[in-house]
């Protein structure tokens, strides 16, 4: 391993778990914090290319922290560059919840504790409906029947008849696929 | 295999979970709380109330969580690494694709379709845990309506909705507001624990 090389990945393997200690609340804050750390103060990439990276991240499946991570590690080590970059992401979520887990027995069975964490969670059931409210007024202003069809049926098979989550997802996508394909065929016959 | 178990359960909220943060959540809850019964409904809430306080994905949370309760050290890292996996392949496999043609809008035309099914499954998880916190994990029923709890949630909700408050604030605030009221004896009488 060449000595820049071996820069490079110290480099990434310290600002991927600075980045993953420090950010609360999820994907979106780390996309900023990673275009900060490696556009602005490293310029290992560029501005637009790192945002169809956070795309990339964002819209494939898994944790968005390490999606991100995976593909700027690729990007700047190769194979190393990725596990380096993964190591570093949840390496602090890791030890953290390692270290409440063995506490949380007695942390639970304690008087006070209990009715901290009761009023907290009154606090993140406000705090996810919250999130719900704003993502699902998004959905329904974009007037799109069939996403909205979409997620009226998928709240009902999940809330109200318990249908496996995978399932629900599944089908969604399929219904994804099938507008694609239709939206290609109206296209191609308007061309034609 | 217990360890075989968790790989394979946080592989399945690997490939699942698209969107990041709470989609993954009715995951998690699908696999840990209603197929294996690793943790209990009142102990997933708790996880999803530790998981926003602390920093890092709420996958590798859960994953952590749960896999050191039910297997220890290397119980966390089967899970962890079950979790990741996924992850690891399918963006691997992208980023190639991404250098070599630089095209990302026909999967992000596909998946973004989904988002209206991620945006109910979130609703969905959050509602199961509303039911929880208004009825203590008990019995639905008017009478079993706890009233303190739900006070705190509307209030918890209208200051975020309306002023936009930092929600960890607000989730500490709503802790701290608990404590205070269930150590006054007046309070105690209606909410025993």
């Amino acid at each position: 391993m060449t000595e820049e090389k071996r820069k490079i990945l110290i480099k990434l393997f310290f600002s991927t778990l600075y980045i993953s200690a420090f950010t609360f609340g999820g994907g979106f804050v780390i996309i900023t914090f990673m275009k900060k750390k490696f556009v602005d103060e490293y310029h290992w990439l560029e501005e637009e290319e790192m945002l169809d990276l956070a795309a990339l991240a964002q819209s494939s499946p898994g944790a968005i922290a390490v999606n991100g991570a995976i593909l700027v590690g690729w990007r700047m080590g190769g194979l190393t560059g990725m596990i380096t970059a993964v190591i570093g992401t949840i390496i602090p979520p890791m030890v953290l919840l390692s270290v409440i887990s063995f506490f949380y027995a007695a942390f639970a069975s304690n008087y006070f504790i209990t009715l901290l964490l009761k009023g907290m969670q009154a606090g993140v059931a406000a705090v996810i409906l919250d999130v719900v409210c704003s993502l699902g007024s998004g959905i329904i202003k974009n007037r799109n029947i069939i996403h909205i069809i979409v997620m009226f049926s998928a709240f009902f098979a999940a809330f109200v008849w318990n249908i496996n989550v995978i399932y629900i997802i599944l089908v969604s996508a399929c219904v994804g696929i099938f507008m694609e394909l239709w939206k290609r065929k109206n296209n191609h016959k308007t061309n034609s | 295999m217990i360890y075989w178990e968790l790989f394979i359960s946080f592989i399945q909220v690997g490939i699942f979970s698209i969107g990041g943060g709470y989609a993954a959540m009715p995951l998690i809850q699908s696999q840990v709380v209603t197929k294996y019964g690793w943790l209990t409904m009142s102990e997933f809430t708790d996880l999803i109330t530790i998981a926003e306080m602390t920093p890092g994905p709420i996958a590798i949370n859960a994953a952590t969580f749960v896999g050191i309760r039910i297997g220890g050290i290397f119980g966390a890292t089967a899970a962890t690494f079950g979790c990741i996996l996924p992850s690891c392949i399918i963006l691997s496999i992208l980023f190639f694709v991404y250098y070599r043609y630089k095209q990302v809008s026909t999967l992000q035309s596909v998946l973004g379709s989904l988002r209206p099914a991620v945006v109910a499954l979130i609703a969905a998880a959050g509602l199961s845990i509303l039911k929880i916190v208004a009825f203590n994990g008990g019995k639905i029923s008017v009478i079993n309506i706890h009233w303190l709890e739900c006070g705190i949630f509307l209030a918890a909700f209208l200051v975020i909705r309306i002023w936009k408050k930092n929600p960890i604030i607000v989730m500490v605030c709503c802790g701290m507001v608990r404590v205070v009221l269930g150590s006054l004896p007046s309070f105690t009488v209606f909410t025993d624990l």
